[in-house]
């Protein structure tokens, strides 16, 4: 571990933080353009996020550990992926670490302990956004674990930094079937996991309709803020992995001389990535509930045929 | 039937027929079910049950209305000592409501009711404390509430209970929904409403004419011209006012553009239900510029002061090049939204109300015309606006649809804003602004000493609104029962919601669009 690569894995945390609630406000300030609103600026998550974060929570009768300790995990686990992950560099400091299965596993572990919290709240809203988001959990980690494995098949690692490092010295793999299977199954799961349309609907305010919102509706002041704002940095670590996985030029290595350009140009990356997205969403409706499992199971199978075409192809 | 008797020690003087041709028929208690089954089986639905208590005599006025506009009211005596009535609930389902309603303003008894569960009243409301009778005067104190209301659990493996309400997230009015889910679909929703109960009727009990005209535009805002429109006509039938032609072009006039404002914002809302927001922000431009028409036609974005009795004053009449525009603009919007296949899949097949359940329930509106029943008061009773010798009885169409759906309900109102554009596009040429109103006039029949009555249909938005005035000779308004559709609706709603999943309760419920405030007055 040099003092280099320590600094530069501060710096991908510390810059992923700021900047997501910024692509929160991106996507929303797209939307409400082409929805031909005037929308409240890419900087409102941020003022709404410093209200939240001054305010004191409160927390529901009855409710236990479970309720209280959901927000600093989905937190921790958080930052703990975004430390991980490859985004700037491809050698961050927990570079060993960065294993597929370890990011996967600490996505899920977020989830789950906020549908934990969910039952621990008691009401009815709670439980049913929980058991609805562990059908989409369920059916989303399977993808997201073939999708990269397709990856990572060539390199004979699933180390997420090998796996980019391997991509930016061979380009062309990017254009394989197998990449390019896997990345339509990863986009449909990106969606899945940060609950946008046509999966959930991030802007509604219909307790029925809700899966992720639904999870945190006892959440208040600091708590909800911390949920926000992990959701919100999950959503550009998720959309920086896949900008690395198949866009990876401009990430720096383990020294400090290519920072500024790998912090603009996974800005730039993740800035497109959010607007296709949000723009995306203005043609889109939300699924039915019950079609969502068909959405999913359609991703799995492009991820497993993206398995298939790289052991078979390469 | 035979021909009824034109007098009863309740009617007006002389017992002669109202403007209308009202007939009115004193029954007594034992007759009454026999009675109303006879007009129920005559193609007659039961409209409305106003209870009135004089001080010395109680009576209650069964109002049945059938197509043709004919209207038979039936009057019956109640005995101030027991207070009971013999149930209709076996004739017709909405009598059933109506009973219910009577038992908790009025302490009337339905006897042989099958299921005399409190309708209006809340638990917390003072016991043997009835607001409606004539000396009610002051409540006393009410019960603090700590429970949520009791309503009908259902026991079984796996089924869990959604409270939802009285307070929900968004500008949405309060009511109470308690659903039986087994996972996500529902097996049972029960209704709690009458949390925005006023005691509007109350405030009706003497009131000038003008100031019912007040009272009247705010029983349910997004419906200012229906339930104005009604109370004059009931006004109006009362007083045997004759109403210029003008004045009538101009009601028609502004009883559609209320009607197609409102459907293009529950167009756009079905939309944002379904997760499609952009197509919302145009419902919701489309909507604003209609509201903005409604103010430069009456002065009032909701078209208040538009009607007034004897009449109707206009400030600038809508051109119709303008209507034109808005139309294909609206089309365009459903267009767009049946066109993509993730809205289509949330509309079609969801909440289906057969015809047959809604014709049971006694729906009207678009709520039974989008499963087929092809009720409409500006038909069946043209008396309130244009009658078709007028001009518009060709143009004038009732579309319908077949699959009951909330698609169905989506294509309803699309079709009913076609149909309003038609009939604007013959009325708005031969309109101009200006006020026309026959009132006060010498022309009419004043209300002898023992007062005289009327009843004003008229198709709204939603549906078929009434309202049966009686006015003494003072010409102060001592009765206004209102119903609002909503009243006889709300009922379909959670038969429609039998087999759907919980995530799609809010389409379903906007598909509806029922009114609280006019439902619990």
């Amino acid at each position: 571990m040099t003092p280099a690569a320590l600094l530069v894995t501060a710096i991908q945390v510390v810059a992923v933080v700021a900047f997501a609630p910024v692509v929160v406000g991106l996507m929303r300030q797209v939307r409400a353009r082409l929805e031909g609103r005037a929308g409240a600026g890419i900087g409102q998550p941020w003022r709404d996020l410093r209200k939240l974060l001054r305010r004191q929570p409160t927390t529901p009768e009855g409710t236990g550990w479970a309720f209280r300790l959901a927000p600093l995990i989905l937190m921790g686990t958080t930052l703990v992926i975004a430390a991980a992950v490859p985004l700037l560099t491809t050698a961050p400091v927990l570079g060993p670490a960065a294993d597929l299965l370890v990011v996967v596993g600490l996505l899920a572990l977020g989830t789950v302990v906020l549908a934990l919290a969910a039952l621990d709240t008691g009401t009815a809203f709670g439980g049913m956004g929980a058991s609805r988001e562990m059908m989409v959990l369920a059916l989303a980690e399977p993808t997201i674990l073939l999708g990269v494995f397709a990856l990572s098949a060539r390199t004979g690692s699933t180390n997420l930094g090998g796996i980019v490092s391997a991509t930016l010295d061979d380009p062309a793999r990017l254009v394989t079937p197998a990449s390019l299977l896997a990345a339509g199954a990863l986009a449909v799961v990106v969606v899945a996991e940060t609950g946008r349309l046509p999966v959930d609907n991030p802007s509604t305010h219909l307790e029925l309709t809700m899966l992720h919102e639904a999870m945190v509706l006892e959440y208040s002041g600091t708590d909800l803020g911390l949920v926000e704002l992990a959701s919100s940095v999950r959503l550009t670590v998720l959309l920086g992995l896949f900008a690395s996985l198949f866009v990876p030029w401009g990430i720096s290595g383990a020294g400090l001389a290519g920072l500024p350009l790998a912090l603009a140009a996974l800005a730039g990356k993740v800035g497109i990535l959010a607007t296709a997205l949000a723009g995306t969403e203005v043609f889109l409706a939300k699924l039915r509930m019950f079609r969502v499992p068909e959405l999913l199971a359609g991703s799995f199978v492009l991820a497993l045929l993206a398995v298939c075409a790289s052991f078979l192809l390469a | 039937m035979t021909a009824p008797s034109l007098t009863s020690p309740a009617s007006p003087p002389d017992g002669a027929t109202a403007s209308t041709g009202r007939v009115r028929v004193p029954v007594t208690a034992a007759g009454l079910p026999a009675r109303a089954a006879a007009l129920a089986a005559d193609g007659y639905r039961l409209a409305l049950v106003a209870a009135h208590d004089d001080g010395a005599t109680v009576r209650v006025v069964y109002l049945h209305t059938a197509a043709g506009d004919r209207r038979v009211e039936l009057h019956l005596s109640v005995d101030r000592r027991d207070w009971r009535v013999p149930t209709l609930a076996a004739v017709s389902f909405t009598a059933s409501r109506f009973e219910r309603e009577l038992r908790d303003l009025y302490g009337i008894q339905p006897v042989g009711h099958p299921l005399p569960r409190p309708l209006v009243r809340h638990a917390h409301w003072p016991e043997g404390w009835f607001p409606m009778r004539q000396r009610a005067g002051q409540p006393p104190p009410f019960a603090t509430v700590d429970e949520p209301p009791a309503l009908l659990a259902v026991e079984g493996p796996g089924v869990y209970e959604i409270p939802v309400g009285p307070v929900h997230a968004g500008l949405i009015e309060p009511g109470h929904f308690r659903f039986s889910v087994v996972g996500e679909t529902i097996v049972r929703l029960s209704t709690r409403l009458w949390y925005t109960h006023r005691g509007v009727e109350r405030q009706f009990e003497g009131r000038d004419l003008p100031g019912g005209i007040r009272l009247a535009e705010r029983i349910s805002g997004d419906t200012a011209v229906g339930h104005t429109l009604a109370y004059c006509r009931a006004v109006e039938d009362a007083l045997c006012l004759s109403i210029p032609v003008e004045a009538r072009r101009m009601r028609a006039i502004l009883l559609e553009l209320e009607r197609v404002y409102n459907h293009i914002g529950d167009i756009g809302a079905l939309c944002n239900d379904a997760g499609h927001g952009v197509l919302h922000a145009h419902a919701l431009r489309i909507r604003e510029r209609l509201l903005r028409l409604n103010a430069r036609t009456t002065g009032h974005r909701l078209l208040r002061s538009g009607v007034v009795i004897g009449g109707a004053a206009i400030r600038q009449v809508p051109t119709g090049q303008e209507l034109e525009d808005i139309a294909a603009d609206i089309r365009d919007v459903v267009g767009l939204a049946l066109g993509n296949s993730l809205v289509l899949d949330r509309l079609a097949g969801t909440a289906v109300l057969t015809g047959v359940q809604a014709s049971d329930l006694g729906t009207l509106g678009y709520v039974a015309r989008a499963s087929g029943i092809a009720t409409d008061a500006r038909r069946d009773h043209p008396t309130g606006v244009l009658t078709p010798a007028e001009g518009v009885g060709d143009v004038l169409s009732v579309p319908t649809q077949a699959t009951g759906d909330v698609l169905a309900r989506f294509q309803q109102r699309a079709a009913e804003i076609d149909a309003s554009i038609a009939l604007l596009g013959v009325l708005v040429p031969a309109a101009a602004a200006g006020v026309v109103r026959d009132w006060p006039t010498v022309s009419h029949r004043p209300p002898g000493p023992r007062g005289t009555s009327g009843v004003g249909l008229v198709e709204g938005w939603r549906g078929t609104i009434v309202h049966r005035v009686e006015l003494n000779d003072g010409y102060t308004v001592t009765r206004n029962k209102i119903v609002d559709p909503s009243f006889c609706n709300w009922p379909a709603l959670p038969v429609a919601l039998a087999n759907t999943i919980v995530p799609d309760f809010p389409l379903a419920n906007k598909s509806f669009n029922l009114s609280y405030a006019g439902n619990d007055l």
